[in-house]
């Protein structure tokens, strides 16, 4: 009993230690948060790196919430005088859209909204159309399938971005359908937008299709073979049986698929987009590259990000507390 | 089946003709980029005739010969692709091999120790599936530089395997639920301690689990930009940054070409991967969902 508590014990140690180490990480963020505000918060936390902190940047002074009020963020001045001088609702939108954190909030909850939806749709029918092939042909249609999500985002949005490209097949045959042979996806912001989002619901569709097809493989067929004794036709067999069985799958997918939209960010270096769409990840990448390395502004970014994702997440996190409490 | 027999012809059809489409849209584009990688540039941008990129007009012309081997030449040898190549093999191996070996460990240990961690785990997996990995990134640039240890290729590999760790453990631990308790406890009765249980009890049944998880952790090292790009020096690139800064150079330079055959040399190894592992990667898929 006791080795065997030992042995249990161990690698729950083990265990506990890198449960220390993952969060550690996260603790590490709060410290670089308040290192340019001066790190009165973090002393608690990782003395070392504060106090070096606080001797290598003497100039790290106290900003408090300035950085998160100022311009690129939530720019709280520049709303109100925007407010103030407004002519129009939509007038006062667009003056706030023109504000970098807004564009790129703007921007990545469109897409969220966008992409989350029409992906789940198209795996949706997918999955539908495979579960009619005969089995044999399955195997090579999942393997196609699956190429957009599995490959790079990087890549797989590059190569697409090669083929709009105005010399690429894709923009001369938009160029030819539109007889208009200055057309360039790149130049126009909806347009734009418009392709980053059909790169979005192509690499997204696959992990939907996944998902719907092995939930079709457990749909019962006797509720089916009973539904069709009973006279249902075809399409309420697939309302009122297979879509119920698949309700909870969607549940999950959309939140799965609402995150990963959120944190929408390699496409738009692919496409070479951010003239015209800034995602949050965007924005805190440039923030962080170049030469000037804003990491303050980069923090502040990501710390506002994060609170986004709470919100998002909240709903889904209070759910399953529930779920557990329950079982 | 009985129902997939029944179907009238013109829904088959129908559904013939969606599924062929969305074929065409999934698998066109890296045909379409692969045939293209062995042309030149005027071939696959092509703005007099598209036809040019198909049977390669202008690589004729230039080279002498349908088909050129320059973009990957370029791009290997020229652009020194070789090094990125190697430097994302020792990351993409180191962090498959630390985060499996303990999330194995960790994971074994959890299945059998019925306290509810699962939820916990859960949550930490979602969180930082949630999080954006730059938002992470940001957080660990400043200690970075401070502790001098930016630009390594081992400092990219812990953060990597600590960004994955929640999702591995998870992943593992429902797996080992799935492996009958009764398993390692009659080997226990039989005299073997936990440790000898784990070890010629357990080890030869947990492969199936050990690769899906292990394909998920290759993926997310080999596909990773983000952490890849802010947290590693110029020499050692891994592959995907080393392309997006391709895309800088090279695009004035008039060589998009070295980009699309780097391109090409990166999604390869992933077209053989999925044709090997594709069952895993569907079943590690849907493990999650449906369990839910």
């Amino acid at each position: 009993m006791l080795a065997m508590l030992l042995f249990i014990a161990m690698p729950i140690v083990s265990v506990l230690t890198q449960s220390v180490f993952v969060p550690h990480e996260q603790i590490i963020i709060e410290v670089e948060n308040c290192g340019p505000f001066g790190c009165q918060t973090s002393t608690a936390i990782d003395q070392e790196a504060s106090e070096k902190l606080r001797i290598e940047q003497p100039m790290g002074r106290f900003a408090g919430l300035d950085i998160y009020l100022d311009r690129s963020h939530i720019a709280v001045k520049e709303l109100a005088t925007a407010w103030q001088e407004k002519v129009s609702l939509g007038g006062f939108l667009s003056q706030v859209n023109n504000l970098p954190f807004y564009g790129a909030l703007a921007f990545t909850l469109t897409y969220t909204a966008v992409v989350t939806p029409l992906a789940i749709g198209l795996g949706f029918l997918i999955a539908l159309s495979v579960n009619a092939l005969p089995r044999i042909c399955r195997g090579p249609t999942i393997f196609f399938s699956l190429l957009p999500m599995i490959i790079t985002p990087l890549i797989g949005a590059l190569i697409l971005f090669w083929m709009v490209d105005a010399r690429g097949i894709l923009g001369s045959a938009i160029q030819w359908l539109m007889n208009d042979p200055n057309l360039s996806l790149k130049a126009s912001t909806p347009l734009t937008w418009m392709m980053l989002m059909v790169y979005g619901i192509w690499s997204s569709a696959p992990f939907a299709f996944v998902v719907y097809y092995a939930g079709l493989q457990s749909v019962s067929q006797d509720a089916l073979e009973a539904a069709r004794l009973d006279g249902a036709s075809r399409w309420e067999r697939i309302r009122y049986v297979v879509i119920p069985h698949l309700l909870p799958l969607t549940t999950f997918m959309a939140l799965i698929k609402i995150m990963d939209n959120f944190r929408v960010f390699e496409p738009i270096v692919s496409f070479n987009a951010e003239a015209h769409a800034q995602s949050l990840s965007y924005f805190i990448y440039s923030d962080l590259g170049g030469e000037t390395r804003l990491l303050s502004s980069a923090a502040a970014t990501s710390v506002l990000t994060i609170m986004g994702v709470a919100v998002l997440l909240s709903p889904v996190v209070v759910r399953t507390w529930r779920n557990f409490g329950k079982s | 089946m009985a129902v997939a027999e029944h179907r009238p012809p013109i829904l088959r059809l129908v559904l013939g003709a969606f599924l062929a489409a969305w074929l065409v849209i999934a698998a066109f584009p890296f045909l379409w980029t692969m045939w293209g990688a062995f042309k030149v540039e005027s071939d696959f941008f092509s703005k007099a005739d598209w036809t040019y990129a198909l049977n390669g007009t202008r690589t004729l012309v230039e080279t002498g010969g349908r088909f050129t081997g320059d973009g990957f030449e370029g791009a290997w040898v020229q652009e020194e692709f070789w090094r990125a190549a190697l430097n994302s093999i020792v990351v993409v191996v180191s962090v498959v091999v630390i985060s499996l070996t303990f999330g194995t460990l960790g994971a074994y240990a959890l299945a059998r120790s019925g306290f509810r961690y699962a939820f916990w785990l859960l949550m930490l997996a979602l969180i930082f599936r949630a999080m954006p990995p730059i938002t992470l990134v940001s957080g660990y640039l400043l200690p970075f530089f401070e502790w001098n240890v930016w630009g390594h290729l081992s400092t990219t590999i812990l953060v990597l395997v600590a960004i994955n760790q929640p999702f591995t453990l998870w992943m593992l631990t429902s797996f080992f639920r799935n492996i009958p308790k009764d398993l390692d406890e009659s080997a226990m009765v039989d005299g073997c301690t936990r440790f000898q249980a784990f070890r010629h009890v357990i080890i030869p049944v947990m492969w199936p689990g050990v690769i899906t998880t292990g394909l998920f952790s290759f993926l997310l090292a080999y596909n990773d930009f983000a952490v890849t790009a802010m947290l590693l020096s110029k020499e050692n690139q891994t592959m995907i940054p080393k392309i997006a800064s391709f895309l800088g150079t090279t695009q004035t330079d008039g060589n998009v070409m070295f980009a699309v055959a780097a391109v090409v040399s990166v999604t390869a190894p992933l077209f053989v991967l999925i044709m090997f592992f594709q069952k895993q990667i569907v079943s590690g898929l849907t493990a999650g969902a449906v369990k839910g």
